[in-house]
Parts: structure tokens; C-alpha cells; sequence
């Protein structure tokens, strides 16, 4: 008979018109790494949450080493055994690194901490499994593939025997993930049993030793990778066939449309500049991707390209007019569309209606208001249905739907669909995909290459490696602010873009 | 000179007391902007104990106020635990609120009291000059209050508090991201109540000494003249660590104890200022010191945001 280190069978989970899970069985071998695979909304998080104790399941039951365990919150988890990397790190920021694996199960005499004792177990875990940390270091100065570190210091501290990796590869570098593909081998030969849920697969492919496969709240099946294919995996999370690669022909590059020489733009965060004297061309009818490992003055970039921020020094021109100190609304009827990165805060506006959040950037437009001033509520209603018609975004109500209530995805295409609409000179579209599922993925692209095809200039800013790899004509790599290096998406390989993205490796570039 | 340092000392002492009460309850993640008026309740609490105890221990006199002030402070200050763990309610709204409560609770209540006592008195003032006498100790004309040495054992007691003990671990946890303390097993509503009710309890010691500085009769209607607010001016230039909160304490409490005593200083005397002046210096500095330090100040990353188990 087969040892399983923990067992969820036949979960289901119900919630208002929804069945989350819907008979789901996961069994986990000991000292397997089995990966969970599923887009978004397939229900991952909601078996997750069950077996944390977080929900309670109408049906179904959970064994642990073959014995039925009742969970009711995540302290009887820890109990257990049962640690997780959450997607987004629960570490405490200005704490030591010590610190936070300590916390919640600290060594203590009468309540007095005895560190050493502390990081003398801490020190032998990181040498036994390869986890490189200094203990003394704070989280907020160290970096995100050493963050991650801790967090899986803080599983095996507890002595957890089921480690579950949420998404853990998003945030790093190829460099980094290939390290932690090598502690989770580690880790499994060490007798420890692993949940990797991704939806990326290739990684699945290289690491896991099966899959369970989940849609729309259903159990698709459990394979052993050796066995399958990523067409067949992917074929079964989305249910139907995908198409991985995109689909596009040879650029035809034009005039240049954007000029940037020299920006710079100062941080809001820390007192230095963010952006560092950068200077780039996007011309019509390319797509030229700004890569970068999340935080190294993308972001800042952006706010100064679209006018958020103000430069330091540098000059921006746009079809030859010099935009340097327009305004927002200038840029924007100018001919820049932007579809930002948070899409929550600076993309729509949650508490107004689809209709309303359409025509943020062009209300004032006479085909919006009247001359006395007043909105042309039926213009308005007739747009909004003529846009969602067209970008198919799919609300509850229609054109009056509250924003909030929308999913992400839908949220993005109503983005897409007014920023793409305005029809303009420049699109920026800073990481469109972030969080959407295979399907919505493939759409944003196809729309980005049809701006493209279309004679407009985009830029795309993105962290995905496959992103970058696929969709741009151009790729300019930033690190720390500065640009290190322009390569071609088809004589570059993801390893060699990683260099760049970490700062392993430079060239002078020229705009 | 003398007087200087003493009034310097006693005043820093009242500040140090309030500010590490603030501190606490920020670390915990809860922004207590009320202490101005749990000090005005700390202070009453322990100036019936002045009033009406007839002990004539000094050691039974101070521990008894001093433990009504605490007890006084933390009571009241649990309206805001209340209110913004367990309902969530705006931090500074509540804070607000239990500043304008407390000054006019106490002097309300203060009022009845004595008209009870006679009918004739409608006076918002309670009288311990008996009892202010055992908290001093005169030493060569020098006022030793007992105050100062509890001032500075409070410095030590939170420092130690805070960064060698496992509470103070959790606590800061807390004000600093819930939803990692939550995720290791912490109760994050247990440990903010936890900040609250000790920065209550030291704010009400902060009252009690306030009242007992320089007078030994205090009218309720007056509250504590904005020292509540000052501590948490103290509180912010000493960026939430005690050490550094003592040394800002004695800063603003020098200053203000020059509107005390500056007649004593033939120099200041011969600047013919104002006494206006000097009692404005202060909240001035303060407004000035913060005008300038302010940007770089890191508070804990999750105070006045309230705890939401549910979303993560």
C-alpha cells in the first residue's frame, strides 16, 4: 500500500452559487514533490484553505500518514505539519531575518528570548539544505530569492513535514529559480513531502514528480510528469488547446514616435533616483519590452513617461513635440494610452460604473458632454456597449456594472478596451497580464500585436520571462535604473536575459 | 538652576511615561491619539486616592495612586480597544473622542463630588496637599519626586520589553504586519489589547504625575494643557524606540520647564519677553521639531489599519 503524508478526498466546498471544490481528492506521497495545477479560479486557493482550516468542507475528508484529522484552523495545521510559502511573503519587514523565523514558536526562558539557541538550529538548517541567509540581515534590505529562503527557513524551524509552495517561482530570477527547483529536490530527498502550485509548466515539468490538474472547481485527473507533455497538461487545466507560442510576423518598424533621452525620476520610497539616465526610442510598428526584475525603477519609469511623477532632468518627445512638462491630460489626448500596472489604483475607478470608467479620459470630449456641460448620458450608455461588444468583457449588469464587482481579468479588458480605443500614437502597457489566466493571456497579447500590425508604437513593461521572450521585437533590460542591455528576442535564451535582469551582465547601450 | 532641573526632570518624567504608553500601543498597531484624555482619567483615579486615603504611609500613599491612575487608564482606554479592535472603528475618530470625553467626564464628575459634599461648591477641583508631600523627597532643596526614578524604570522596563522578550516580539509583529504574526499562530486582537490597556495603564501614570508636578490642587476644567499631545510629539522625534524617546522627553521637557522658571535666569529675565513666550516654546519646538523630522520617521507599517482576518 501506498504512504501518503496527507490525503484530501473527495472535498467539496460550496459558497453562494458557487461550488469552489467540487469532489476533489489530492494525495501527497511522502517525500514526493506533486504539483497543483490550475488557472486562476480553478479552486487551488479554496483547497488550500481547507486543508489550512480555513474553510470547513461540506463533504470529503482529510488523513494525515492514513488517519482521518480534523483541521479547524491553521494552528491544528501547523501541527500537523503543514507549512506554506504564501505567494506574497508574510515576513515582517524591519525584523531581522532571525526574527521572523522565530516568531510565533520563539525559544524562551520566562518570556526572554534566547536567540542563540535560535540561531544555532536556524544556521544548521540553512547548511543542511543549501539555504544561504544571513540571520542578522533584515528582511526589507535583502533580496526577494533570500526572502524567499527565510520563509521556507521558517517551515523547516517548525519542523514541518508537508511544505506547500504557493506560485514561489513569480517573483524571482531564472538564476534564482533554478536554485530553488534544486531545494525542493533537496527538500524531498530529505523525506519532506512538497505541494508546488503553479501554472507554469515547465517548471512543473522540471521539478514535480506529478500533477493533480484542476478546472473550474473540478478534479481533472493526476498524472506522473514523466509521462505527459506540457500540451497535454495544458490542454487539460484549460480544456481546450492553447497556443503557447504567439503567433506574429517580422516587425515593420517606422518613424520613431517615442524619445526619451536621459530621463531621470527620483524615487518616492527612498531618496535616491530610481531612474537613471535613461534614454530610448519606440518607433511605429514595434513592440519594444522594457524587461526587469520587479523593482528596479520600472515603475518609476512609467510614472514619469505617463506624467504621474515629474523628471529630475530629461526630455521626453512624442511624434516630435517635446512633452517633457505636459500634463497628464495632455499626454494623454496627445496620443499616449496607458494601461497601468495596478490596475486597482491607478487603472479604474472600483466604485463607478463600467460606462463611467470607460470614459475617464475622454469625458470632456463634445461627444461626451454637452456644451452647457452636462454628460450625454445616452452617448455615454451607447459607447460603453459598443466597447464591450467589441473587447467582449463580461460583467453582471452590463455597462452599469460596478467596477469592483468585475473579475480581474474583465477588469483588464475594459482597461484594454479604452486605452486601445482612444486609438493611440503610443501604447504603454505595463505588465497587462499580471495575474490572469491563460486565456486572458493570449487575448492581451493578440491585442498588443495588433496595435502593433496596426502602425502604433508600444512598450511593454513587463517581469514575465515568457512574456518577454515571446511578444516584444526589442527587449531594453533595466537593473537598478539603468538600462544594461538591448537584445533580440530571437537570438537571446532566458538565461542570458536572467544575466542582465541581475545585473550579472552589461553593455553600453545607445538609444 | 536647581529648579531648572527639577522642573525639567519632572515634566520629562510625565512625557517619557505618556510617550511609552503611545509607543506601545503603536507597536501593537494601534494609533492612540486619546492619551491626552486617559491621562486626565489616570489623574483622577489617582487624585481620589490623595483625596480621600487616610493613610499615613508614604509607600501605602504613592502605590495606592500610582495603581489607581494605572487601573483608571487602562479602563478608560479600553473604549478604544473596543472600538477599533473589536469594531474596527476609525483610530483617530475614537482617539478624538475619548479626548473630548475625558476632560469633561472628569471635571463633571469632579463637580458632583463636591457639591455633594456641600452644596455650596461648584468648583471642578480636588485638593492633595498632604499627599503630594510623600511623593517628594527634599533633598538639599532639590525635589526628588518618586516619579522620576518610575520614569526612567519604565524606560528600561519597555526597552526590555520590547526587543529581549518574546512579547515584545509578537507585539511589534503585530503593528507591523498582522497578517504575518496571524499566519504563525499569533492572535493579533489578543496582542493590540494587550497595547492598549499598557498604554492606557502608562498614560494614566503619566496623568498622575502631571497633576502632581508643580500643584497640589488641580481644577479638572483645565485637562493637561496638550501634554498628551506632546508626548506623542516626544514619541515620533524618538521614532517609537524608548531610548530615544527619553532623550526627546528631557529636550521638550526642558523647554517647558523654562516657562517655570526663566525669571530665575538673569540673561532670559533681561530679554523682558513675555511669559506668553516661554509657556508657547514648547509647542512650538514641537511643531518645528516634528516639521523637520517627520519625513524620515518610520512608523509601524500597520498602525491605524484595523485587523481584518478575513482579508488577506
Amino acid at each position: 500500500m501506498e504512504q501518503y503524508a496527507i490525503e484530501m478526498l473527495h472535498i467539496t466546498k460550496k459558497f453562494p452559487g458557487i461550488i469552489a471544490n467540487d469532489d476533489i481528492t489530492l494525495q501527497l506521497k511522502k517525500g514526493e514533490i506533486h504539483a497543483l495545477l490550475g488557472e486562476n479560479g480553478a479552486g487551488k486557493s479554496t483547497l488550500m484553505s481547507v486543508l489550512f482550516g480555513l474553510y470547513q468542507p461540506e463533504e470529503g475528508t482529510i488523513k494525515k500518514d492514513g488517519v482521518e484529522v480534523r483541521i479547524n484552523n491553521p494552528n491544528d495545521a501547523n501541527d500537523l505539519g503543514i507549512g506554506m510559502v504564501h505567494q506574497h511573503f508574510k515576513l515582517v519587514e524591519c525584523f531581522t531575518v532571525l526574527d521572523n523565523i522565530i516568531l510565533g514558536v520563539e525559544p524562551n526562558k520566562l518570556g526572554f528570548l534566547q536567540k542563540q539557541e535560535a540561531r544555532e538550529k536556524v544556521l544548521a538548517l540553512s547548511e543542511k539544505y543549501g539555504l544561504r541567509v544571513d540571520p542578522d540581515a533584515k528582511i526589507e534590505d535583502i533580496t526577494v530569492g533570500m526572502q524567499q529562503r527565510t520563509e521556507i527557513l521558517k517551515m523547516l524551524y517548525r519542523d514541518n513535514e508537508i511544505l506547500i509552495f504557493d506560485e514561489p517561482t513569480a517573483v524571482l530570477t531564472p538564476q534564482e529559480i533554478s536554485e530553488l527547483m534544486l531545494i525542493m529536490k533537496n527538500l524531498a530527498a530529505e523525506g519532506k513531502s512538497i505541494l508546488f502550485i503553479s501554472h507554469k509548466l515547465n517548471e512543473i515539468m522540471e521539478v514535480a514528480d506529478r500533477c493533480t490538474v484542476l478546472r473550474k472547481g473540478k478534479y481533472i485527473g493526476t498524472v506522473n510528469t514523466k509521462d505527459t507533455t506540457p500540451e497535454s497538461l495544458s490542454a487539460m487545466m484549460v480544456g481546450r488547446n492553447v497556443n503557447f507560442h504567439v503567433q506574429k510576423t517580422p516587425a515593420t518598424p517606422g518613424e520613431v514616435v517615442l524619445s526619451i533621452e536621459n530621463m531621470t525620476v527620483a524615487s518616492k520610497v527612498h531618496k535616491n533616483n530610481a531612474v537613471k539616465n535613461v534614454s530610448l526610442k519606440v518607433r511605429a510598428g514595434e513592440i519594444v519590452c522594457l524587461a526587469g526584475i520587479d523593482g528596479n525603477g520600472q515603475s518609476e519609469f512609467v510614472y514619469g513617461l505617463s506624467g504621474l511623477e515629474p523628471l529630475v532632468s530629461g526630455k521626453i518627445t512624442l511624434c516630435g513635440k517635446d512633452i517633457t512638462k505636459a500634463s497628464i491630460r495632455e499626454r494623454s489626448v496627445m496620443g499616449i494610452s496607458h494601461i497601468p500596472e495596478d490596475r486597482h489604483k491607478h487603472g479604474l475607478v472600483l466604485d463607478y460604473s463600467l460606462e463611467d470608467n470607460l470614459i475617464l479620459q475622454t469625458y470632456f470630449g463634445p461627444e461626451f458632454t454637452s456644451s452647457a456641460g452636462f454628460l450625454k448620458r445616452k452617448s455615454i450608455r451607447d459607447y460603453a456597449n459598443r466597447l464591450i461588444e467589441q473587447y467582449d468583457v463580461r460583467s453582471g449588469q452590463g455597462a452599469i456594472t460596478t467596477a469592483r464587482s468585475m473579475s480581474g481579468g474583465n477588469q483588464q479588458k475594459a482597461i484594454i478596451a479604452r486605452e486601445i480605443d482612444k486609438a493611440p500614437e503610443l501604447l504603454i502597457a505595463v505588465q497587462p497580464t499580471r495575474g490572469l489566466d491563460v486565456g486572458a493571456i493570449e487575448y492581451i497579447h493578440k491585442q498588443l500585436i495588433a496595435q502593433r500590425d496596426a502602425g502604433k508604437a508600444v512598450l511593454l513593461i513587463s517581469l514575465e520571462l515568457d512574456e518577454v521572450m515571446d511578444v516584444p521585437d526589442r527587449i531594453l533590460v533595466m537593473y537598478e535604473g539603468e538600462i544594461v542591455g538591448e537584445l533580440d528576442p530571437k537570438k537571446t535564451t532566458q538565461e542570458e536575459l536572467g544575466l542582465y535582469m541581475a545585473g550579472a551582465k552589461r553593455d553600453e547601450v545607445k538609444a | 538652576m536647581l529648579l531648572l532641573i527639577q522642573y525639567t526632570l519632572i515634566f520629562s518624567s510625565v512625557l517619557i511615561l505618556v510617550a511609552l504608553g503611545g509607543c506601545i500601543s503603536e507597536h501593537s498597531g494601534v494609533i492612540n491619539l486619546g492619551l491626552e484624555g486617559i491621562m486626565v482619567i489616570g489623574a483622577l483615579g489617582g487624585a481620589l486616592v490623595m483625596r480621600y486615603c487616610n493613610t499615613s504611609s508614604a509607600f501605602v500613599m504613592v502605590m495606592l495612586s500610582i495603581l489607581a491612575a494605572m487601573l483608571f487608564g487602562s479602563v478608560y482606554s479600553s473604549l478604544l480597544g473596543v472600538a477599533c479592535i473589536n469594531f474596527k472603528a476609525d483610530q483617530t475618530l475614537v482617539g478624538t473622542a475619548l479626548n473630548l470625553l475625558g476632560t469633561a467626564a472628569a471635571t463633571v464628575f469632579v463637580k458632583a463630588l463636591n457639591t455633594a459634599a456641600n452644596p455650596d461648591d461648584h468648583s471642578s477641583e480636588i485638593e492633595y496637599v498632604r499627599a503630594r508631600k510623600m511623593f517628594i523627597v527634599n533633598i538639599h532643596g532639590f525635589e526628588f519626586n518618586w516619579f522620576m526614578l518610575i520614569a526612567v524604570i519604565a524606560v528600561i522596563v519597555v526597552a526590555v520589553m520590547l526587543y529581549r522578550t518574546k512579547f515584545g516580539l509578537r507585539l511589534m509583529a503585530c503593528g507591523e504586519h498582522p497578517q504575518a504574526a496571524d499566519s504563525v499562530g499569533i492572535n493579533v486582537y489578543k496582542m493590540r489589547w494587550a497595547g492598549v490597556l499598557l498604554s492606557g495603564a502608562l498614560g494614566g501614570l503619566g496623568g498622575i504625575c502631571y497633576i502632581l508636578a508643580g500643584v497640589s490642587i488641580w481644577k479638572f476644567e483645565n485637562g493637561v494643557a496638550g501634554f498628551g499631545f506632546l508626548a506623542l510629539a516626544v514619541m515620533i522625534f524618538g521614532q517609537w524606540k524608548p531610548a530615544r524617546i527619553a532623550l526627546a522627553a528631557l529636550l521638550f521637557g526642558l523647554f517647558r520647564a523654562l516657562s517655570n522658571t526663566y525669571i530665575g535666569f538673569p540673561a532670559l529675565a533681561a530679554l523682558n519677553l513675555p511669559s506668553n513666550v516661554y509657556n508657547m516654546m514648547p509647542y512650538i519646538v514641537s511643531l518645528i521639531v516634528l516639521a523637520l523630522t517627520s519625513k524620515n520617521s518610520r512608523a509601524p507599517k500597520a498602525e491605524g489599519i484595523p485587523y481584518d482576518k478575513g482579508s488577506r
